[in-house]
């Protein structure tokens, strides 16, 4: 333990020398703004950087990415909260509370609340990560095909509350999602599916991205539009620092409890390659959901609907970073081209990195503990900003979003037809909104789908088509039985409530 | 809005049938020893999304969700409007941006709103739309490196004078 | 630290600054590219063709040999056919090229109603070849590849492997091996490699085949063993390791790294992408990228490199049909 704590020390005083300290501050700056940009996220962050990481020293180059990685995660909540939309598919769960909050005007506290516990997140994962880092990169490979679609169930199991009163049209929302995750090519057999028409767009699927800046920049700004007859009161909030200070305090107050479960459930789910820290983001945000004294308070603007998946997802991401370096495994896109990074330096990812390359795996580690901190500061220095954009007309508020999710629908695969499918979505969105559709869990689907799908098919051929193989493994066997249990629960609920009231209305 | 809600029920379950005819391209049954086909997961979620349009119709004819109750229209006056302005000026934007560039399309979608929909001044809205194409080109051409849609062939000499300034 | 024109780019936006530029040398060709180059990658971020497309790039910024920057463009879909479509349909040739893998040749004969015609495609520069290695995990215990044989046989059937899919490089390896050596595998199907390389690691299926890249990490903390390589030579690398054509069968697989542009690419043009990749070619960096990673030498000129896509479409027609895929 005390030799961790040395090898901690000379990575965090690496990170602290001058022109170290200054790309952690150019690089979070950067992500913060690219993070915050919908259909960017921390892997465009990181690809850019790569190029540049061949002419510096490889310690300064990858204190520089670690920063970028922070910047962007935390970024990713300010335009789920200030537009909206989802800028990367782990802030999905931020937009259902921090929206809510922003148009009361009370965007502020969901910013600060966001920034706080990304940073509790992100410092719990960090301080798990340097003490357990071996012992857990066992347990991810523990984790096969069946134990991952088990953990699938537990996810869509959280969610089952989420949508509205309407089980028929949540249940369609649901599947609807699930079928697009499922059109481009099918990984199993290998055969192209569901390509529309034969346009060749349809091959690479349907991006999260695509329906999400659909969904929730387009069709959701064009319902606000016209349900509130063009008549937007923007938040009214003003920034002062007592203002902050004060917002902190209720953010913490009422979010602590999301804050804890974001914190670990994100770390450990993040740690999973294949999971990542989507599912671990939406999961924590279904369990504080599940746990709060009143759940119904959650998705109408709670602190703690905001708190538990931004800790979960900045935890999250530094779990995704446990198999990239013990194992050489990438446990999201972005630690994906990390490790090409690493390989572009001339070392070699995998188990033995932590022995032969000490220094550069602690000077990584030191320099997540920096830069999670700088990106808390930069991250409410800017708040100012976010807020003043909202209080923009709302003339000029609206176009600039559309703007933004032409240009981030675009960006997200670089092709123009997922740009017209995004526009197809916004008006599909648009008309089921006014019908009470619940749309959320269609954009959760589309994130879902495309773990639960393979790793079912995966595990069904190893057992040869027997599906007892989710029951009968020792770790995938307790989490599908618990999932199920919670999917059924509300189903039994509801059907003893109006077994009762039908009893109760049957004249004796 | 009562009638809004049948229609939808209708065009979503023809949607769902349609979704479940093109999953049949691959095997959607249960393979023996394999498990289910490259067409079972799209086929069978969209018989649930078939039979959920079912209920939502059956809920109609009882009328017991709300936009069946409603005797709105699903689209008043106002609501027309918007769509065609709003959502149609969306649609020019993305229509001219094989033509005239994304910056392009972005600069004249910005005027468009701004000055004609949003009633702002000429100073403001010229002030707009040129800085935000402006600072796209310089986060996405410059600093991401993503390449945006340049548009047809005659505004290629422009962009190549713009990409010697940038590299 | 030296301020190049991204990272200056990137003081500027994010703190105000201006900071001084790097002026890029003009060097004489009869073409030059006018904007970013359209770097197409036929495989999704992460993987083995995405690495060695990003090192490319990273080499050619280093050494500045281009006066516009590639940019990579990941197109996976569909085996890379989402990659073929683009190029073919390319709206400016001259700027679009692609990094290849063997799916080149699998997915048009896999596909035919793509309607791509490799042969119209302009060959610039091959990098280089990737062999494939079958590997077990060393709590197997199995050391030798007749003890593999053995332990295959005895499964029947119910032996587990795990690839990125029917159809891909892997699988026509695995497919040639049930073929000549009469055994039957459990495949499964995975997303990329490294989900494959994560769960032989977890020992969720008992072996893989992979190139020696991206079994390194594994192989020299000695937790996977490699037991057969499908090279024509022993790989410098992995010395011990025999070939299959040792065991007397005529076979051996690789992958292929080329650099290719898009059909219908001037002249003047692919002169240009020749020398550009003729000198990342020759610097020290791919050098050392190709000994580590073990890949092998196969240049050729475009004229050859022609001629050997029509072998290889012959022989993965020919290799296609023994799989049924």
């Amino acid at each position: 333990m005390m030799e961790i704590l040395g090898l901690l020390n000379d990575g965090l005083w690496l990170s602290l020398q001058p022109t170290n300290l200054l790309l952690i501050i150019v690089g979070v700056t950067l992500g913060l703004f690219i993070g915050a940009m919908p259909g960017l996220g921390s892997v465009n962050g990181v690809a850019i950087l790569l190029p540049i990481t061949f002419l510096v020293p490889p310690a300064s180059a990858i204190i520089f990415l670690a920063a970028i990685y922070y910047g962007a995660m935390y970024g990713g909540a300010i335009s789920s909260i200030t537009l909206g939309i989802p800028g990367a598919s782990t802030a999905v769960a931020t937009t259902f509370d921090g929206r809510p909050l922003a148009l009361k005007g009370r965007a502020s506290l969901a910013l600060i609340t966001a920034a706080i516990a990304s940073f509790i997140g992100g410092t719990v994962s960090n301080v798990l990560f340097t003490a357990f880092a071996p012992p857990l990169a066992t347990v991810a490979l523990s984790f096969g095909n069946p134990e991952i679609f088990a953990l699938m169930l537990l996810a869509f199991a959280t969610f089952v509350g989420l949508g509205g009163d309407d089980i028929p049209k949540t249940v369609f929302s649901i599947c609807i999602g699930l079928v697009f995750a499922a059109v481009g090519y099918d990984e199993i057999s290998g055969a192209p599916r569901l390509v529309f028409f034969d346009i060749s767009g349809f091959l690479h699927g349907v991006n999260f991205l695509v329906l999400a800046i659909g969904v929730y920049g387009i069709g959701e700004m064009l319902w606000t539009i016209d349900s509130t007859r063009g008549k937007i009161t923007s938040t009214d909030a003003k920034m002062s620092v007592k203002g902050i200070v004060s917002d902190a305090k209720e953010g913490m107050r009422r979010g602590w409890k999301g804050t804890a479960i974001g914190s670990f459930l994100g770390f450990f789910v993040g740690i999973l390659p294949a999971a990542g820290a989507t599912p671990g983001s939406l999961m924590s945000y279904g369990v504080a959901k599940m746990i709060a004294r009143n759940p119904k308070e959650f998705g109408q603007g709670h602190p703690g609907g905001v708190a538990a998946p931004e800790a979960a997802n900045n935890s999250a991401s530094t779990g995704a970073m446990l198999p990239m370096l013990t194992l050489g495994i990438p446990g999201s896109p972005t630690t994906a081209i990390l490790l090409g990074g690493m390989v572009i330096w001339g070392l070699t990812p995998g188990p033995r990195l932590f022995t032969d390359q000490s220094e550069f795996v602690w000077g990584l580690i030191g320099s997540f503990y920096v830069s999670n901190f700088f990106a808390l500061v930069i991250n409410v220095a800017f708040i100012p900003l976010f807020i003043w954009m909202l209080r923009m007309p709302f003339t000029i508020l609206a176009p600039m979003i559309f703007v933004l999710s032409v240009v981030g629908g675009y960006a997200a695969t670089q092709d123009m037809h997922d740009v017209w499918l995004m526009l197809g979505f916004g008006l599909g969105a648009f008309f089921l909104r006014k019908l009470d559709y619940p749309l959320a869990p269609a954009v959760l689907a589309i994130v879902l789908g495309p773990i639960a799908e393979p790793t079912l098919r995966q595990s069904l051929l190893l057992s040869s088509g027997d599906p007892s193989i989710f029951f009968t493994r020792a770790i995938a066997g307790p989490i599908t039985v618990i999932a199920i249990i919670l999917i059924l629960l509300p189903l039994f609920k509801k059907i003893w409530t109006k077994v009762k009231s039908a009893k109760a209305e049957t004249p004796a | 809005m009562r009638r809004a809600e049948i229609v939808t029920a209708g065009v979503l379950a023809l949607m769902s049938i349609y979704l479940m005819w093109k999953s049949t391209e691959l095997n959607v049954g249960y393979i023996t020893g394999e498990g289910p086909g490259g067409g079972a997961w799209p086929f069978w979620l969209s018989g649930i999304m078939l039979v959920c349009t079912g209920f939502i119709a059956f809920n109609w004819y009882r009328q017991t969700s709300p936009p069946s109750q409603s005797t709105e229209p699903f689209l008043d006056g106002y609501g027309k409007k918007m769509l065609l302005l709003v959502g149609g000026g969306i649609f020019g934007f993305i229509a001219l941006v094989n033509i005239i560039s994304m910056y392009g399309a972005m600069f004249v979608f910005l005027i468009y709103y701004l000055r004609f929909l949003g009633r702002h001044t000429w100073v403001l809205t010229m002030t707009i739309a040129t800085l935000v194409p402006i600072t796209f080109f310089f986060f996405f051409e410059a600093l991401m490196r993503i390449t945006l849609p340049k548009g047809m062939k005659f505004l290629e000499p422009f962009f190549n004078y713009l990409n010697t300034i940038i590299y | 630290m030296k301020l190049t024109r991204r990272i200056a780019l990137g003081f500027m936006f994010a703190t105000g600054m201006m900071a001084s530029v790097v002026t890029t040398t003009t060097p004489a060709h009869a073409w030059e590219p006018t904007k970013p180059i359209d770097f197409v990658i036929m495989a999704g971020a992460g993987g083995g063709a995405d690495q060695i497309a990003r090192f490319l790039q990273s080499v050619a910024e280093k050494k500045k040999l281009t006066v516009r920057p590639l940019v990579p463009n990941n197109k996976g879909g569909g085996s890379g056919a989402e990659a073929l479509i683009a190029l073919n349909g390319a709206s400016d040739k001259d700027h679009s090229i692609l990094v290849t893998l063997n799916s080149f040749f699998t997915t048009p004969i896999r596909q035919p109603n793509l309607g791509i015609d490799i042969q119209t495609f302009t060959p610039i520069t091959m990098m280089g070849v990737d062999p494939f290695v079958l590997w077990v995990h060393k709590d197997s215990g199995i050391k030798t590849f007749e003890d593999w044989l053995a332990k295959v046989k005895a499964d029947n059937g119910e032996y587990v492997m795990g690839g990125t899919g029917k159809g891909q490089e892997d699988s026509i390896v695995i497919a040639w091996m049930e073929k000549n050596f009469d055994v039957k595998i459990k495949y499964i199907p995975y997303k990329g490699g490294g989900a494959v390389a994560k769960d032989l690691a977890g020992q969720q299926i008992m072996a893989s085949v992979n190139n020696p890249a991206e079994a390194k990490g594994f192989y020299e903390s000695g937790d996977v063993v490699p037991l057969i390589a499908f090279s024509d030579e022993r790989l410098p690398n992995l010395p011990d390791t025999r070939t299959v054509k040792e065991l007397g069968k005529d076979f051996s697989y690789y992958n292929q790294r080329a650099v290719v542009g898009a059909p219908g690419m001037s002249d003047d043009a692919a002169a240009y992408y020749r020398d550009l990749f003729g000198k990342i070619y020759d610097t020290e960096e791919w050098q050392n990228y190709m000994k580590s990673e073990s890949l092998e030498p196969l240049p050729m000129d475009a004229a050859t490199q022609k001629e050997y896509w029509k072998t290889q479409v012959d022989r993965h027609t020919e290799l296609l049909k023994a799989i049924g895929g």
